[in-house]
């Protein structure tokens, strides 16, 4: 299929979901991009996954009691991340442990809730693999509303962000409050897991996260040149995967992943100053 | 000249574990004075209270005439050089500038005047040429700079090196501890070292750390053998005293 006739689509009325699909994609790809800078420059990979299992018994749920699925996600999310950044003080055990502990346990409890549902295995597969139908009208407001807070407040909190990043023992030495700005992290890649769910799906949500943001810190040494391409290849990445998916009837998440996979690695061999070929050649 | 620094009566539990015991200390602006004790002395803990991260058990201590408090006092601290993200994407004047976070308060970004700070931090520690640099491509006495300028940035009252010298070669320890006296002229600066010998050569004065201060002195008031065996628990035959000059036998007669 050519890119004309994808266009086409996305204006013909009958599939009216696609352009849906893809206008949540595209945003959630952006603002994961975002987050992704500070997950992956804090080295905060396994936080990411945590949570973005963690959402998943609050997806069950809403899901079971015909909720709203962003709201009943965050709330799981947000109750893990607060439960992993309790549990870390103590002494005798490690954080990557305790979120080993709890994000199972969230998923394990997820996985119970949402077989009580019927049509349990169709929505299994659909929350684990994302989906590009069934999206309500409202959740493209939803996303965008919560894209456009979520980046406002990274906005906001950079320099904090950066700081406890940089060097925790000084920002808590002049009085920055490092344990909160945390859980405001944390907070804020739940949000970001939780709108990318839908179409990308939970065990692959993890990849718009770090993905675009690992490519990124391979093309550049500077922090705000990162955050601006890690969204941009995040987007573009979502539509390329989408219509990729659309054209090959190929899964859509799984689809969008292996896009993004391959800019990484066009990165990794391509990157002006720290690529293979720059170093080699 | 005043005390901008006063230890009084400190003591600090760690975990039930009595980490320190009644240590006094004070230090005037324009001193320069080396904290040296055995490992697990409470040489990093004592820095910490000092920057009003840890909870005292008993004592005080006063920054500037008032209680240190993260935030308030103004205390510039120069952590271990790993302790710090080196991978880390920013120039060397924005890592700078993360030392103002504080100052600069929430929601609100550096003005003219806070640039201004961190020029004269980069000149201070001569890295001026360097401000653009990611803090990556730095060798290792730059990067020991680069932490002195972010501590500088908050103009501080009081100054906190924590193992500035670790892992430099000889002529980098030097630059650094000339750099170390010339700001021990204007700030009261206290410095947790290993390196009992650049301690002597550069310092004002020298307290004995180990669980409280065993001695405070200039390094000529301290060469009584017994002082070092107490503070270090070594031996009279330890080359301890032939590294520092001091003589064994001269204190037995």
């Amino acid at each position: 299929m050519s890119p004309l006739d994808f266009i086409a689509d996305l204006f013909n009325p009958d599939l009216a979901f696609l352009p849906r699909a893809l206008l949540i994609a595209v945003m959630s790809a952006i603002v994961c991009g975002v987050v992704g800078c500070y997950v992956v420059l804090r080295g905060m990979a396994f936080i990411g996954d945590a949570v973005a299992h963690a959402v998943f018994p609050g997806l069950a749920v809403a899901f079971v009691i015909s909720g709203n699925l962003v709201l009943g996600g965050t709330i799981a999310g947000v109750v893990t991340a607060v439960l992993v950044a309790i549990f870390s003080q103590h002494r005798r055990l490690k954080e990557d442990s305790v979120i080993g502990v709890f994000f199972v346990a969230a998923f394990a409890l997820g996985i119970v809730i949402i077989s009580r549902a019927p049509g349990y295995a169709g929505s299994l597969q659909q929350f684990l693999f994302g989906s590009i139908t069934g999206i309500p009208d409202r959740d493209v407001y939803i996303v965008a509303i919560t894209g456009l807070v979520l980046l406002m407040a990274m906005f906001l909190l950079h320099k904090e962000f950066v700081a406890v990043a940089l060097d925790r023992e000084m920002a808590r030495a002049i009085g920055l409050r490092a344990f909160w700005l945390d859980l405001a992290l944390y907070v804020l890649v739940t949000l970001a897991v939780v709108i990318s769910v839908q179409t990308i799906g939970n065990i692959l949500v993890l990849a718009l996260l770090i993905t675009p943001a690992a490519a990124a810190r391979l093309l550049t040494d500077r922090l705000a040149a990162m955050m601006l391409i890690a969204p941009l290849i995040g987007g573009v990445c979502a539509l390329v995967g989408l219509y990729v998916s659309w054209s090959w009837d190929l899964p859509v998440g799984g689809t969008i992943v292996l896009t993004l996979t391959a800019v990484f690695l066009i990165a990794w061999l391509l990157a002006p100053r720290h690529g293979l070929l720059a170093r080699y050649v | 000249m005043s005390e901008v620094l006063a230890v009084e009566n400190v003591g600090v539990e760690l975990g039930k574990r009595l980490v320190l015991r009644d240590v006094n200390l004070t230090i005037d602006a324009g001193q320069f004075v080396g904290l040296v004790g055995p490992n697990g002395a409470g040489k990093t803990t004592l820095l910490r209270s000092i920057l009003g991260l840890l909870r005292l058990k008993t004592g005080r201590i006063q920054v500037a005439g008032a209680p240190a408090k993260p935030g308030a006092s103004r205390v510039g601290y120069v952590p271990q050089r790993h302790e710090f993200t080196w991978d880390f994407p920013i120039s060397v004047q924005d890592a700078v500038m993360t030392g103002r976070t504080r100052r600069l308060g929430l929601f609100r970004r550096p003005g003219v005047a806070d640039w201004r700070t961190v020029a004269e931090a980069l000149d201070r520690v001569r890295l001026a040429d360097l401000r653009r640099r990611p803090v990556g491509e730095l060798s290792g006495g730059q990067r020991q700079r680069v932490l002195v300028a972010r501590a500088l940035a908050l103009r501080p009252d009081v100054l906190l090196l924590d193992e500035p010298f670790t892992g430099l070669d000889m002529p980098t320890q030097e630059l650094l501890g000339d750099l170390f006296a010339e700001l021990g002229k204007e700030h009261a600066v206290l410095m947790a070292t290993h390196d009992l010998a650049a301690a002597m050569h550069t310092c004002d004065r020298l307290a004995l750390l180990n669980e409280t201060v065993v001695a405070v002195g200039s390094p000529d008031q301290l060469r009584e053998p017994r002082l070092w065996m107490e503070t270090f628990g070594v031996s009279e035959r330890s080359h301890l005293f032939a590294a520092l000059g001091l003589s064994v036998e001269t204190a037995r007669m």
